[in-house]
């Protein structure tokens, strides 16, 4: 099988692997994906409260190297993005960058849904009134 | 030190350089059809297929003539089970296999069923043994055949063959088995074992791929098989086709060297699988065996390392050649079925390495696939949020994971 140039520089150097305080106001935890299916995704966001600016951004993840370099890649474009600028990241913008091939794209799916998830639980601990739908998909 | 190291000894072997030098003059020299009775050429490709039969029949306990040429094992089974359904179709339509079989076996069953035969897929034992109890309930007065493989491909666990043959024999049932991974790797006699029909294929002894044989018992009982590809009537009329003399030659030759140095072969296989097991378990926390390490080929290691993903392990040892049991790597994303079939749990096979040890491994490569696996499944536990979770105390059995 080959991967790209991208999926291995990820996997080989993962950018800010690593966890958050789960109990602070201003970190959100997303965890996606089962044991059983072959990959779990844990993404967390640090935000200023003040601009609602994403400081900070850390995963673990258990998968394929295309799971790894998803959501490591999704740490990456998180930081400095607003909240609302970070909703607009789809797994098609991940598909694109690290040139995963069709049998990946559940991947990039799952570092979307991870991104949502770490958002909608931030947003929860903020008590906002508008808090974000999370796709409650089955597998 | 050549890298990649092949550690995937259960696919397939590399050839054996004195297998080749048996071979070689049979392509432009001793070119003849061995089928050609009136000359020269037919008459020496004759020998050699006569010497080469005579090496297989040795290895395995028996005679030359109850060894029939094929193109290898899938075809051996086909023509197996294919041809016994038929063959005794008046004597009944019942055939007893067991769910970690190869799919040549397994497809060849499920193709039979929609011919009118039942079959009965045995489950295994967490060890990956058969449960003879349960075989024994399962004949019924229409059973004909029981397939069942000597050892297999993925956790190297050797089943009780002899037992199995023994109770095959009592209620005049004949029995297959799938013998590719233990041949010329560990004792078989297909006497001792009361085996009836065996499966035999050159590439996973050092020799040729595109060659292989099925033994089919003369005497007590005298197997009958339908043969399932019509033409020249070679090979008692079991298997029709112009004999392939150079491969033919290479498996006899494979089968000669095997018989030669098994016994200090499996003994160095052992110790370097032995050396592998144990590096890992002292570089290891959480790593897992899957099957019997009694009863189980020297050569073979199957482990899990749990909360680590296997697709993603072999990217870190992208210079060691292994297979895994994880979805990811496979042709249809389903974990391996065998390690299911073991009630191992979808996790631990995403887990899961293959190590197939081999003739031409040396201890200095498996110090260095081992010292390679401990750092890359150190690193990619560091990766892991199920690591992260066992080491704060987590039971993960207990969450609730959002599934996709």
């Amino acid at each position: 099988m080959a991967y790209s140039d991208k999926v291995l520089d990820h996997y080989n150097n993962p950018r800010n692997v690593g966890s958050l305080d789960k109990s602070s106001a201003s970190v959100g935890t997303g965890m996606v994906g089962a044991p059983e299916c072959g990959d779990v995704m844990k993404l967390q966001i640090r935000v200023n409260e003040e601009n609602g600016i994403i400081e900070d951004a850390k995963f673990k993840t258990f998968g394929c190297g295309s799971a790894i370099a998803s959501s490591s890649l999704a740490t990456e474009w998180l930081k400095g993005k607003t909240v609302d600028e970070a909703l607009q990241i789809k797994n098609t913008d991940i598909v694109n960058e690290l040139s995963l091939p069709p049998v990946k794209i559940h991947c990039s799916v799952l570092a979307e849904d991870a991104i949502k998830a770490a958002i909608s639980d931030y947003r929860n601990k903020q008590g906002s009134k508008a808090p974000v739908a999370v796709e409650q998909t089955v597998a | 030190m050549k890298t990649p190291i092949y550690l995937d000894n259960h696919a397939t072997t590399r050839m054996d350089p004195r297998v080749l030098d048996a071979m070689m003059p049979y392509f432009t020299e001793y070119f003849g059809n061995a089928a050609s009775r009136n000359h020269e050429f037919g008459w020496v490709a004759e020998q050699a297929v006569d010497k080469a039969r005579k090496q297989i029949a040795d290895l395995i306990g028996t005679t030359p003539r109850e060894i029939i040429f094929t193109s290898g094992a899938t075809e051996s089974n086909n023509l197996a089970i294919k041809g016994v359904a038929e063959m005794y179709a008046e004597k009944g339509n019942h055939i007893i296999t067991a769910a970690t079989e190869h799919k040549a076996v397994l497809d060849t069953c499920k193709k039979l069923e929609k011919n009118g035969c039942r079959v009965t897929y045995l489950p295994l034992k967490g060890d990956g043994l058969i449960d003879l109890e349960m075989l024994k309930e399962s004949f019924t007065d229409k059973t004909i055949l029981v397939s069942i493989m000597y050892a297999n491909n993925e956790i190297g666990v050797i089943q009780p063959i002899a037992e199995i043959g023994k109770m095959c024999r009592e209620r005049g049932v004949l029995f297959h088995t799938d013998g590719v991974q233990a041949i010329g790797k560990v004792p078989v006699n297909v006497n001792t074992d009361n085996i009836d029909i065996m499966s035999i294929t050159a590439h996973k002894l050092y020799g040729p791929k595109g060659v292989g044989a099925l033994y089919v018992r003369r005497k007590s009982p005298r197997v009958q098989i339908t043969a399932q590809m019509d033409g020249g009537g070679h090979e008692r009329g079991m298997r029709s086709g112009t004999l392939n003399v150079p491969g033919i030659v290479g498996l006899g030759e494979a089968c000669a060297i095997a018989h030669r140095e098994m016994p200090e072969e499996m003994t160095r296989l052992r110790g370097l699988r032995d050396r592998l097991k144990n590096k890992l378990e002292a570089g290891l926390d959480e790593v897992f065996i899957n099957g019997s390490m009694e009863h189980r080929l020297p050569h073979n290691l199957n482990m899990s390392f749990l909360y680590v993903e296997g697709e993603s392990l072999l990217m870190g040892i992208n210079d060691v050649a292994v297979s895994s049991g994880s979805a990811c790597t496979s042709a249809t994303l389903e974990p391996s079925y065998v390690l299911k079939a073991l009630g191992l749990g979808d996790d631990l096979a995403h887990s899961s390495i293959r190590f197939g040890i081999g003739r031409f491994n040396t201890e200095e490569e498996i110090d260095y696939v081992a010292d390679k696996l401990i750092d890359v499944v150190s690193k990619l536990r560091e990766l892991s949020p199920l690591y992260e979770m066992v080491k704060e105390g987590i039971d993960l059995s207990t969450v609730q994971w959002a599934a996709h």
